[in-house]
């Protein structure tokens, strides 16, 4: 027993000590959920964590199932550091190593939901985001380039992809759009 | 205005998904109007982004059908809309590595990053590297090199990170490009310089004096990105702790100072650096501490995470510098993030006193179920360190514990707890009855087959000496029945110990042990059969030789032993004597574990020590007749600390000779050493046989030399022998730039601390977790006995630890633990002596005015008797 213990506390500790190896390599993944846990966006830059389509969604069920209920900002989870944020139907996670600077990475979560938030005019929800799926992946590839942070300014984001979001003015058959998806949003402030 | 998507996915996706029900099939066939002239750039840009992302979700695309769209894609370049480009550089990426031939679109790339729209530059030449392999990166160096001190930022932050990445695949290229990096880390943007500084440093981590060189400059020069002070905390921390510098050095002046920055990013990075600092004391951890206790009021839960986390973490090995904070984690307690409100909790365990533990305890117990595993694990943890430090709260812990274990929870979780229960019965005997009932009720429904074996191999080593046997009996045999073969094999054993132990039991245990052995497993039939005819002899020496106390060989040397027999086919039965024994476990140190140590990583099984010099030893021709190797010694150094050359000696022992093996570094880089040897000069009737030289010694490589030496056979009781060594090699003198040698050199040599070979390096530890059973089994043939006055010794503690470690043998039964307040006590330790003989050895000490202490030895040698007690007085 005793002999079998040792190997892993020398794991143990040689992680720690790696903890602080100096990096550019801040971000493991990044992902966006629907409310039912669905994959929207999803990056994986390290490709020893999660190497299989099956591990990663199963690592964001877990994350979801433990997160969706109440927003706490961070979590840690299957020996990563989880930060995230949800707005009405949508949730963002960004996550890193367990001795990352929890709070690089919610510079990294706070630049991604802003310039989204900017880019979608505050509509953060899932309808309008997939509306502009493209304007996303844009968004996400300006900030994090092979899990190093590429920008953490939203408004330096935003200059950069220049992207304009659909307006949808309200003529034709948008008038019905909008109505249902303002019923959507009141739905789901609601039920939130 | 046409709505972007189609008005039919609106209509189906339940007010959702307009990618929801994507056929990839339906995707790349609209892929062809990729080819349609003039471009429809919304269209195109709406399929791009359909092929992202399907990709996205995990879509398998086939090389052939990805080549095809990447192809058609390449078309879209003559387009003049930005998104539609941007999406196209995305989908380069994407695409990467599943098309064939990327590498078509490097001329469009190139042109995009030396093109006069910013907005494409930075992106396109990400685009680029990711396509690009050594051999082109050569064709777009200059280009880089450009793009690296470009003025736009995008731009060269996307060629410096970009860089980065390449620095994996073509170091030496990206090595060319260091004084463009450098020019990049004065920019004024902020990201540029943190890009700058990263790429800079992996070029040169491996040169220690350029990262000190390049880490001065920037602490002078003083940058703006809380990024890139974060990323100079790490270098000079990891810098401090490679020189192993003192904390006066300018180094920790940087990283203390950080802790007064503008930004709590950069403020906590020091913070932690600090804390994760080895050898830290007290006064240099306040500061951080302090800042740490600010940040656990923060608003914000991250930084109030980040904070109790670290203090969690100081709290392991300096408690006391946590108590300040005291205050501050009360209020974490009720934290609705349950993540800071454990951390809190666990931190104040151990900070707190023994009064508190009460009540925190049935605060963790109202959210416990609230909590992820690795916190869960977390709490275990902590419990674990209490009773080791309050042992008088036990039954507080033992209640809690097995509430724990009825709930839910993944495989580490319940280990942890386990683990937990068993090391509070081990050091609490009036524990063991409720422990032991807990794990019996654990093992009635668990799924996890490692935690049943353990806990059933648990149950038979103490189970038997519980007042009442008989009622395990039932757990067990009820495992026999229900579980998969490795349970059961595990269940029989422990059984067969029950049955060895208690003589009223033993007709029940033969009855189950006949119906174990109808078993459709082959192994828990060959165990019942075995125990079976074992126990029907009823011979207490057989009992404790094939029951209590198992193989002590090691099992590679083992396996090795019985291939080697196999290959050279003779009449002589195998002998297990051969085999060496395996290396007793090294009483464990209870390092605290990290609170959130992962258990990702894989664990691999180290090839033990003993079996690597085994190895090592037999590849040498000089050293293949000496039998197996019989003990290593830890290594002992042979010289001072800074000299000139570091020798340090392993003793191994094998039958009849000794060999000592020298690990030797030469420190000066203007010397190379050759034909090194270690000549030993024996103060007794010890012969030195032969010498194996180190070929050649450069600098800073160490090498290894070897003497070995005939114990001597007329004297079996001589044992302990001093040896007065000095190093003889030729010296040649070498450039040390370049590390070429002069032709010629001179001998000389360096006189060595002599070396002493003592009674513990001819005795091999060996664990028998039944020593009673061992003690009757050896018999008293060759039992002495003497008392000794120990007059130096003022401890039963002190005089226990200097028994273990001079006879270097292995304590049974936790008999190395001297309760508190105790005046007498009773040590049991058990070894092999050189050449296969088994040693036991009982102590009993009184302590009066010093320690006095009645021997008795037993062994199956009578030689090894005398020497043990010879060499005692």
């Amino acid at each position: 027993m005793t002999a079998q213990s040792c190997p892993r506390q020398h794991c143990a500790t040689t992680m720690d000590s790696a903890a602080l190896e100096p990096s550019l390599y801040t971000v493991k993944a990044v992902f966006i959920l629907d409310n039912d846990g669905n994959r929207l966006l999803s990056k994986y830059y390290d490709p020893e964590l999660y190497p299989s389509m099956k591990e990663q969604k199963n690592f964001e069920n877990n994350v979801f199932n433990k997160t969706h209920k109440a927003d706490n900002e961070i979590a840690f989870l299957e020996g990563m550091t989880i930060v995230y944020k949800s707005s009405i139907d949508l949730f963002f996670y960004v996550v890193g190593s367990p001795q990352e600077n929890e709070l690089m990475l919610m510079a990294v979560l706070n630049c991604l939901f802003e310039s989204l938030s900017q880019m979608l005019r505050k509509n953060v929800e899932k309808r309008t985001l997939l509306d502009n799926m493209d304007g996303v992946f844009l968004v996400v590839d300006e900030i994090i380039d092979g899990g190093v942070i590429l920008e953490s300014d939203p408004q330096q984001v935003i200059e950069k992809v220049n992207y304009r979001a659909d307006d949808s003015p309200l003529s034709e058959q948008s008038v019905a759009q909008v109505l249902q998806s303002a019923k959507e949003q009141i739905k789901w402030s609601i039920l939130k | 205005m046409i709505k972007k998507f189609d008005k039919k996915d609106e209509e189906s996706g339940s007010g959702s998904n307009p990618f929801q029900h994507l056929e990839k099939s339906a995707v790349l066939q609209e892929a062809r109007i990729f080819n349609e002239t003039p471009i429809n750039p919304r269209r195109c840009l709406h399929i791009l982004t359909k092929i992202i992302y399907l990709l996205n979700q995990g879509e398998h695309f086939g090389t052939t059908e990805a080549t095809e769209a990447f192809f058609a894609m390449t078309r879209l370049f003559q387009s003049n809309d930005q998104t539609l480009r941007r999406m196209c550089y995305l989908t380069i990426k994407e695409m990467a590595n599943i098309s064939e031939d990327v590498i078509i679109v490097t001329s469009s790339l190139t042109k995009d990053m030396t093109g006069k729209e910013d907005v494409y530059r930075g992106p396109a030449i990400r685009a680029l590297c990711r396509i690009t392999d050594t051999t082109m990166l050569q064709a777009i160096e200059r280009y880089m090199k450009q793009a690296i001190v470009d003025k736009v930022p995008s731009v060269s932050s996307s060629a410096l990170v970009s860089s980065l990445h390449m620095v994996k695949m073509s170091f030496d290229v990206v090595k060319r490009w260091v004084n463009e990096a450098q020019e990049a880390a004065s920019s004024d943007n902020i990201m540029v310089q943190y890009h700058a500084l990263g790429l800079l440093y992996h070029l040169r981590k491996n040169d220690r004096l350029a990262v000190t060189k390049m880490l001065n400059k920037f602490t002078k020069s003083g940058l703006k990105s809380p990024f890139a002070y974060c990323m100079m905390i790490r270098i000079a921390s990891k810098l401090l702790e490679e020189t192993e510098g003192g904390h006066d050095s300018p180094l920790f002046d940087f990283i203390e100072s950080c802790l007064r920055n503008k930004h709590e990013m950069v403020v906590y990075e020091a913070a932690s650096a600090i804390v994760h600092m080895p050898n830290c004391t007290a006064r240099e951890l306040a500061p951080a501490v302090s800042v740490l206790q600010l940040f656990c009021s923060s608003p914000k839960a991250a930084l109030r995470y980040a904070a109790v986390r670290t203090l969690n973490k100081v709290a392991m090995k300096h408690p006391s510098a946590v108590t300040a904070c005291n205050l501050d984690l009360e209020n974490l307690i009720t934290d609705s993030n349950r993540s800071i409100a454990t951390l809190a909790i666990t931190t104040l365990l151990k900070t707190g006193s023994e009064s508190s533990v009460d009540r925190l305890m049935k605060q963790i117990s109202s959210f416990v179920s609230e909590i992820s595993d690795e916190f869960k694990v977390v709490v275990v943890q902590a419990i674990s360190a209490l009773c080791q430090k309050y042992p008088r709260k036990h039954s507080v812990m033992m209640n809690f514990l097995s509430n724990m274990l009825r709930d839910d929870g993944g495989f580490e979780y319940k280990r942890a707890i386990v683990d937990c229960i068993i090391s509070i019965i081990e050091e609490n005997p009036e524990s063991k009855e409720t422990g032991l009932a807990h794990l019996c009720e654990f093992i009635e429904d668990c799924e996890h087959t490692v935690l049943a074996t353990k806990i059933l191999h648990l149950l038979g080593k103490e189970g038997p000496r519980t007042p009442t046997p008989s009622k395990y009996i039932r757990f067990i045999f009820n495992r026999v029945v229900l579980e998969s073969e490795a349970v059961r094999a595990a269940a029989v054993s422990a059984l067969a110990k029950f049955g060895a132990q208690n003589d009223d039991l033993l007709p029940s245990v033969l009855v189950l042990m006949k119906r174990c052995m109808m078993d459709s497993d082959d192994e828990v039939r060959d165990r019942a059969t075995f125990y079976m005819n074992v126990l029907q002899q009823k011979q207490k020496a057989l009992n404790a030789a094939y029951i209590f106390n198992g193989l002590s060989v090691s099992v590679p040397g083992l396996e090795k032993s019985l291939h080697q027999y196999t290959l050279e086919p003779s009449e002589k039965p195998f002998d297990m004597k051969t085999v060496p024994l395996a290396t007793a476990p090294i009483t464990e140190q209870k390092t605290e574990i990290a609170p959130v140590a992962t258990s990702k990583l894989p664990e691999k099984l180290a090839p033990c020590r003993q079996d690597i010099y085994q190895e090592q030893l037999a590849a040498i021709p000089e050293f293949q007749a000496l039998g197996p190797l019989f003990k290593s010694s830890e290594p002992v150094q042979l010289t001072e600390a800074e000299t000139e050359y570091v020798v340090r000696c392993i003793k191994h022992a094998f039958t009849n000779h000794m060999i000592f093996q020298f690990d030797c570094t030469n420190t000066l880089n203007d010397q190379l050493l050759q034909r090194v040897l270690v000549q030993m000069e024996p103060s007794e009737a010890y012969e030195v046989l032969n010498y194996v030289p180190a070929p050649s010694l450069p600098y800073s490589q160490p090498g290894s030399c070897y003497s070995l030496v005939r114990l001597p056979e007329d004297d079996p009781t001589a044992v302990s022998c001093t040896f007065s060594c000095t190093m003889k090699y030729l010296v040649r003198d070498c450039d040390p730039n370049t590390g070429e040698p002069d032709d010629d050199g001179y001998d000389d040599e360096y006189v060595l601390e002599d070396l002493e070979v003592t009674v513990a390096d001819h005795i091999q530890k060996v664990l028998k977790p039944n020593f009673g059973a061992a003690w009757d089994e050896i018999g008293d043939d060759n039992e002495k006995e003497e008392t000794f006055a120990l007059a130096t010794v003022r401890t039963l503690d002190e005089a226990v630890n200097n028994i273990i470690s001079f006879l270097g043998m292995q304590p049974c039964e936790r008999s190395d633990k001297v309760p508190e307040n105790k005046n007498s006590h009773v040590l049991f330790l058990a070894g092999v002596f050189r050449g296969g003989h088994d040693v036991l050895v009982r102590a009993r000490l009184a302590l009066a005015d010093g320690v006095t202490m009645q021997v008795t030895v037993r062994s199956t040698d009578e030689n090894v008797v005398d020497v043990i007690l010879a060499s005692v007085g």
